[in-house]
């Protein structure tokens, strides 16, 4: 994994928030993290974590502080507006809430083309054909491209977005708990859509969630962030079957499973040592 | 939300897109406002040729005529042809109108989005300028301009335009606010839009219907303000007709002839009316082009015939709770939310309602405490609880049970409580409303409360407020207020679902531990698998509002009676081979039909 050049490293990142009444939270706390082209990186955390923030930066919507961004050998961390709008075609972006995602009074044609408009010399027709092909990609019927949003369920809303953002073939896709808001025989479709998405396409994919099953389902390299600090980094399984850092084996500890008998035992075993978490404030 | 359901209907043929015009054409109230404008329109513009007099002529033996065959609309004091000057009247109005309209359109507009778009100095600048011209007394104004100009109608209908924009950016920049935060402005900035193409194709789109609303409302405004304005004497001078002008020479005989008023009042009021009827139709036909519903319950599976109802099971005495033959309809549709259910809760019992979005779980368990959202019913239904039987359909009834009976917990425990009230409040006023301890004893019950959900500083959290706290925490003071009146049963909708693991965790070994303490029974909607496994007893599977199975948590985990209980849980990516496709329901569904 480390004999090709990473696509994207993440330096030393550091985020303050300036809050009202002079108060500073420090979202990232010198954040080191690389991703390789075709590689699916895990992001893990809770609220508070800073996970979102990282993808933040990377998108532009939020400014660093200390640290940088290399893209693809470039510095993007203070990358120009004129320079951002061309990176849209790089770097794309699915969010968690299929439902504000998209913009209920555009059809899903004209949200699909526009990642498109960097692209010279692309006729109307061509649009079109860029738009079908897609659709088709992610499992939607034809005529989607002449509806709106409110027509579809939450599930293929989220194939819709997933369509805007590969329609342009990036390199990277920032995916922002994007099966958080799905249910389970949606999540599954959405996740497997991923999958062979990455797959045929050599895309690589910061996928960022609060759920360690959900992320060892797609990628082979996780990362563990509590409280803007990464705790803990490495290959999945490894990470899942041999925790090191008490944060990340708290985490496992404390996701339930789907087997009544192994989950209570698990539950005793988290009673039993001191490895409870401090009280939430 | 099935995904089949999703695609058989995206699939189902769609009405071919329906024009902004065509669409505007099917609102009867609409099409009387264009043609009345329209007729209006015309007629001004063929003033000089169908006019059947010169609106000046003035016929002295013929003054104050009401309608004859030779004036259809009568004559005024000077005998001239009341017909005649409406309609010579009728192109100075509609051009003061589009003057103002256009002038106050594109300022509003222009400005108002481009406030709330970029906010910052330049929004700062812009409210408070804004602040400035509604401030100034409008009428004032517009006589000082009329009174420069030498009685210029473009020039006053120039400033009402740009008077009545400061209004406009107002409405127009507070709209673009809410939509500047929306995640698909965000979208499209990643997707490389600039702020123009964002502007025009994002923002004004999504707030077409409010600034249609305003501009038509301010173009009513207009026509009143352009007939005062002739009213007075200015703008355009007299005799030279114009409506306003009309409305005074009616005025000055309103006694000797009231029906001089009629012609021009009427033009007038009608137009006023036609303008924000045109507004609303505009409005709404834009609206109808991308809020149309992809019709969920297309795929529905229709039977060829209902069922018979099913024998009512007879209540099972050992429960502390038995629902017998729900059924939950929204307004209007005849496919049920909720298709007779029964179950019985024991006593001591965790039970696990189990089930994706509109399975009707979360419904099923909020009719039993008569909170159904408003547009959906109970339309047959019967509890058995506290050794009294209850109608479901008649919400009010369930009041009583509400806190003593059956205790609730919600999904988002913020919202659950008032910003406004101490978190000790929330507590003390259920205590002392329903529980009649008096203001000092309530304090120390409430107290006393939050240590039970174990809560390490009671008195510093009952004196803060609900946003000083964590999202953990609020859930415990939501459980601490449903178990305040000592509840039998504990109702719980999927109460750790917004939370992080780490605290979900915390909070199911707390309502387990509670249940056992406390000897309640405990009814918890979930669709999470694991919670299901970690605090559950037994598992009930709803799928579109019915029944699926139910079974002890250890023998549906390991032997699943019904495969759509079968493909729920291999759908969940803990049984899976990292990596490796994910068996969807959908798969499952196309081998066989499901349906309970």
């Amino acid at each position: 994994m480390n004999d090709v050049a990473p696509l994207l490293m993440v330096k030393d990142l550091g985020v303050t928030y300036h809050l009202k009444g002079g108060r500073r939270f420090e979202a990232l706390k010198g954040v080191n993290l690389s991703v390789a082209p075709g590689e699916t990186v895990g992001l893990v955390g809770e609220s508070g974590s800073g996970k979102t923030t990282i993808g933040r930066v990377i998108l532009g919507q939020t400014m660093a502080q200390t640290g940088s961004i290399i893209f693809n050998g470039d510095d993007i961390t203070h990358a120009s507006r004129a320079r951002r709008r061309a990176l849209g075609r790089d770097i794309q972006v699915v969010f968690q809430d299929p439902y504000g995602s998209l913009n209920p009074v555009r059809s899903i044609g004209q949200t699909l083309a526009e990642p498109l408009i960097g692209e010279a010399g692309l006729t109307r027709t061509a649009i079109a054909t860029r738009v079908a092909d897609i659709l088709q990609k992610v499992g939607m019927p034809a005529d989607t491209a002449s509806r709106y949003p409110a027509q579809f369920s939450g599930g293929q809303r989220q194939r819709i977005a997933i369509a805007r953002a590969v329609i342009a073939r990036p390199k990277l896709i920032i995916c922002d708990e994007p099966v958080s808001a799905l249910d389970l025989s949606v999540q599954a479709q959405v996740l497997n859509l991923l999958n062979q998405l990455q797959r045929e396409m050599g895309l690589s994919l910061l996928f960022i969630s609060h759920d360690l099953t959900v992320v060892r389902h797609v990628s082979r390299r996780t990362i563990v962030l509590y409280r803007g600090e990464i705790v803990e980094e490495g290959a999945t399984e490894s990470l899942h079957e041999n925790p090191q850092h008490p944060y990340t084996k708290a985490l496992l500890a404390a996701a339930p499973i789907p087997d009544p008998a192994r989950q209570r035992a698990r539950r005793e075993q988290r009673h039993a040592p001191d490895l409870t978490p401090a009280q939430d404030r | 939300m099935s995904p089949q359901a999703g695609s058989a209907s995206a699939a189902a043929p769609s009405a071919a897109p329906v024009s902004l015009l065509r669409r505007l054409l099917a609102r009867p109230l609409a099409v009387l406002a264009l043609s009345w404008l329209g007729l209006v329109l015309v007629a001004s513009l063929l003033a000089p040729w169908i006019a059947p007099y010169d609106p000046l002529d003035q016929d002295l033996l013929n003054m104050r005529q009401g309608p004859t065959l030779a004036h259809w609309l009568g004559t005024d004091a000077l005998g001239r042809d009341l017909l005649s000057r409406l309609l010579y009247g009728g192109l100075p109005a509609l051009t003061g109108i589009v003057e103002a309209l256009v002038v106050a359109g594109l300022l509003g507009v222009g400005i108002g989005v481009t406030a709330g778009f970029y906010r910052g100095r330049y929004d700062r600048f812009i409210v408070q300028a804004v602040d400035l011209v509604m401030s100034l007394p409008a009428i004032v104004v517009l006589l000082s301009i009329l009174s420069i100009f030498h009685n210029s109608m473009f020039a006053a209908m120039i400033s009402v335009g740009l008077l009545g924009s400061a209004g406009i950016i107002r409405v127009v920049r507070s709209a673009t606010l809410a939509v500047g935060s929306e995640l698909y402005i965000e979208a499209a900035r990643i997707a490389g839009l600039s702020d123009f193409a964002i502007i025009t194709r994002h923002v004004i789109a999504r707030i077409a219907g409010t600034i249609i609303v305003q501009l038509s409302l301010f173009a009513a405004v207009v026509v009143l303000i352009q007939t005062g304005i002739s009213f007075l004497g200015l703008g355009v001078p007299p005799p030279a007709p114009s409506w306003g002008g009309m409305i005074f020479d009616a005025a000055s005989v309103l006694n000797n002839d009231a029906f001089m008023l009629v012609p021009p009042g009427v033009t007038v009021a009608l137009s006023v009316l036609a303008f924000a009827l045109i507004g609303d139709g505009l409005r709404d036909g834009l609206a109808e082009r991308w809020m149309q519903r992809g019709g969920a319950g297309v795929t529905t599976p229709n039977r060829a015939s209902a069922p018979p109802p099913a024998p009512m099971l007879a209540p099972n005495p050992e429960a502390v709770l038995s629902l017998r033959g729900l059924v939950i309809h929204a307004q209007g549709r005849s496919q049920p939310l909720v298709d007779g259910l029964d179950f019985d809760l024991m006593a001591g019992e965790t039970l696990g309602i189990v089930g994706e979005s509109g399975s009707g779980k979360t419904l099923s368990v909020l009719s039993t405490i008569g909170l159904l959202p408003s547009g959906t019913v109970v339309s047959a239904g019967e509890m058995l609880v506290n050794g009294g039987r209850h109608d479901l359909s008649d919400p009010r009834r369930l009041q009583g049970l509400r806190g003593t009976v059956l205790g609730m917990i919600f999904q988002e425990p913020m919202a659950a409580l008032d910003p406004c009230f101490t978190i000790g409040t929330h507590l003390t006023e259920v205590l002392r409303a329903r529980g009649g301890l008096s203001r000092r004893a309530a304090k120390v019950r409430a107290t006393e409360l939050l240590r039970e959900v174990k809560i390490n500083d009671p008195e510093d959290v009952a004196r803060r407020y609900p946003h000083q706290i964590s999202g953990g925490m609020a859930q415990r003071v939501g459980i601490a207020r449903a178990l305040a009146l000592r509840p039998k049963i504990l109702i719980a909708d999927e109460p750790t679902t917004a939370l992080d693991v780490t605290v979900q965790a915390e909070i199911l070994d707390l309502m387990r531990a509670l249940a056992t303490s406390n000897n309640m029974a405990m009814l918890l909607v979930t669709h999470d698998w694991g919670v299901v496994a970690d605090i559950c007893d037994r598992a009930l599977v709803l799928y579109r509002g019915k029944l699926v199975e139910t079974a002890p948590v250890a023998e549906i985990f390991s032997a699943p009676q019904h495969p759509y209980t079968a493909a729920l849980l291999r759908a969940n990516p803990h049984n899976a081979v990292p990596g490796a496709e994910l068996p969807t329901v959908a798969d499952v569904w196309q081998q066989q039909a499901l349906i309970p």
